[in-house]
């Protein structure tokens, strides 16, 4: 590691006053941080100590406005950026209304790891490419120019869609997949006070040719708290398919968040993870599937139009099938008369 | 940096650069080697250790990070002629070979309990709403943050759900 300077910042104005000098970094969990740290992939000069803020807390919102009722009846959720993700999967309410991501959590990561790992720092938390732990390797990403070793290399983990000449990584966070299908939205607090709310279907950015630069946060930005919206749906369901079946990172993930009437599919939100630099979602892939009645046919045109683009890197060719069975399976069972509701 | 410890219920007053972790503290500097380091990447969980009841990996936190905390290694769950159930168990039941994963994994299993008893619900848990259960498939996925390279598993479970049935006897 190399050397930095420590702050534990008392309020949240003192974390952003701190890490407005340049090659500072917050640190809330540091489980991906520090790994990073260690194989100085990332080399901040001074870490923000933010795990102590007052950001840890979950309440119920009015819907929309983000605002909290106090009443606890309100129809969305505020996750503080703090939260760590062994609390939020065991959160009553989560498990009630939002099952989704209670499942995405627990799929994530280890029991202690995810005592540890925080909201705010799990969408954050950078790619597994090989490439870029290896700071002996070209990488993109982590030294931009230097070109993108996964292309020619060993790339079965890698993205089959939105990726660039410039970077094949994918996101590994299983979470920010259900997050993406429940349509959350992620409060900002800016240096100079400012406040904003980004919906994290515009959070992330796709490589292209600058794949250093992952999310729209501007330097100094602080993620305060993710914003749940009341669920479209009642049939939720988190698949994950990975090397072995607890503690790895996703080949292909899928979350559904969907409801049902009169035999026939009336909303359908799907994301998906290990597929590419982000959580993926397709509005024409719902759209395809949204006032059809469910059948074997519907879940194979859904898949084309989802794959549609899709282009294997050679070791993670696999994942176009895989991923058009994954989808086939959640839609098959998140349709059925046994889903309970 | 000056940070104070308070390891099993002792503070250690100790001068640290701000790179330790709380690994390295506790084992290099509050001299407690109990705790190992298998992969010091979050991956093997042999760190393992409780903060204020929670399990974490010692490995991936800052010493500095901890001011205040109530850390708890495998020193404090018990000592050899006051050994703890999770501890005896592992005895009783042969839960180990090398035994290098054990501290680990003993201190992983507790705060697990711990968990099972508040309802916290795993990826196995067919329903979220519980009942949580030490069954056999809870506890290979609750434990899978713990490797063991001599691959002891069979016993490790049993050991756990030795002390799970007794508890579930007592309450
Ligand atoms: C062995 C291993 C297995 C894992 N398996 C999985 C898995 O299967 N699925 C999965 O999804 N994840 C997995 N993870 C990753 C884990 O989920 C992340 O490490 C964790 O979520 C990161 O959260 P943190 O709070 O520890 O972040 P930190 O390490 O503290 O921070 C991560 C990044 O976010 C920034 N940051 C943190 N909080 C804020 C904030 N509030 N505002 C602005 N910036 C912030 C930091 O500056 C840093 O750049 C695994 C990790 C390990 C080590
Ligand atoms: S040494 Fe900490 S997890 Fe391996
Ligand atoms: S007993 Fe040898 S590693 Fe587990």
């Amino acid at each position: 590691m190399t050397p930095f300077e420590y702050i534990r910042a008392g309020s949240c104005d003192e974390a952003l006053a701190a890490a407005g000098a340049p090659g500072s970094a917050f640190i809330a969990g540091g489980t991906n941080l520090l790994d990073l740290m260690k194989h100085e992939v990332m080399t901040p000069a001074r870490l923000v100590d933010i795990s102590r803020l007052d950001l840890a807390g979950i309440a119920p919102t009015d819907a929309g406005t983000g605002a909290g009722t106090g009443a606890g009846t309100g129809a969305g959720l505020r996750i503080g950026a703090l939260v760590p993700n062994s609390e939020l999967a065991a959160d009553p309410l989560v498990r009630r209304r939002w099952p989704l991501l209670s499942r995405a959590l627990l799929a994530g990561a280890s029991g202690q790891l995810r005592n540890k790992a925080t909201t705010g720092g799990n969408l954050l938390q950078r790619t597994r490419c090989y490439y870029f732990y290896d700071t002996a390797m070209p990488c993109n990403k982590r030294q931009p120019g230097s070109g993108c070793a996964a292309r020619e290399g060993f790339n079965r983990i890698h993205a089959i869609l939105g990726a660039s000449d410039a970077c094949i990584a994918t996101h590994p966070s299983d979470m920010a997949v259900a997050l993406r299908a429940l349509s959350a939205e992620v409060e900002l607090l800016a240096p100079g006070g400012g406040r904003r709310q980004v919906p994290l279907a515009g959070f992330y950015r796709l490589p292209g040719e600058t794949p250093q630069i992952e999310t729209v946060l501007e330097p100094g930005e602080m993620i305060a708290a993710v914003l749940l919206p009341p669920p479209e749906g009642d049939r939720q369901i988190y698949r994950k398919v990975r090397d072995r079946a607890s503690y790895a990172f996703a080949l292909v993930s899928v979350a559904a968040c969907l409801r049902m009437e009169a035999g026939r599919i009336a909303a359908a939100a799907l994301a998906f993870g290990g597929l590419a630099p982000m959580p993926w979602r397709s509005a024409k892939v719902e759209a395809a599937l949204i006032g059809e009645a469910p059948s074997p046919a519907l879940f194979d045109h859904a898949a084309d139009l989802l794959l549609a683009e899709a282009r294997g890197q050679g070791h993670n060719d696999f994942k176009i099938p895989l991923a058009r069975r994954t989808l086939a399976a959640v839609l098959a069972e998140a349709c059925s008369e046994e889903m309970p509701a | 940096m000056h940070v104070t410890l308070k390891i099993n219920d002792s503070a250690h007053d100790l001068t640290l650069d701000p790179r330790t972790t709380l690994l390295d503290a506790i084992r290099l500097h509050a001299g407690l080697t109990g705790t190992k380091k298998g992969c010091d990447h979050g991956q093997c969980g042999a760190c393992t250790v409780l903060v204020n009841g929670r399990r974490i990996n010692a490995c991936l936190s800052l010493a500095v990070m901890h001011e205040g905390d109530e850390i708890t290694t495998i020193e404090g769950l018990g000592s050899p002629d006051a050994l703890s159930p999770l501890q005896a168990a592992f005895v009783e039941t042969d839960g180990f070979q090398c035994g290098y994963c054990t501290p680990g994994q003993i201190c992983s299993a507790t705060a697990m309990l711990e968990e099972i008893r508040a309802g916290w619900p795993s990826h196995v848990s067919a329903s979220l709403d519980g009942p949580a259960l030490p069954t056999e498939a809870e506890i290979a996925e609750r434990m899978s943050g713990n490797l063991c390279r001599c691959s002891a598993y069979p016993n490790i479970v049993a050991a756990i759900r030795l002390v799970a049935a007794a508890r579930e006897d007592a309450a």
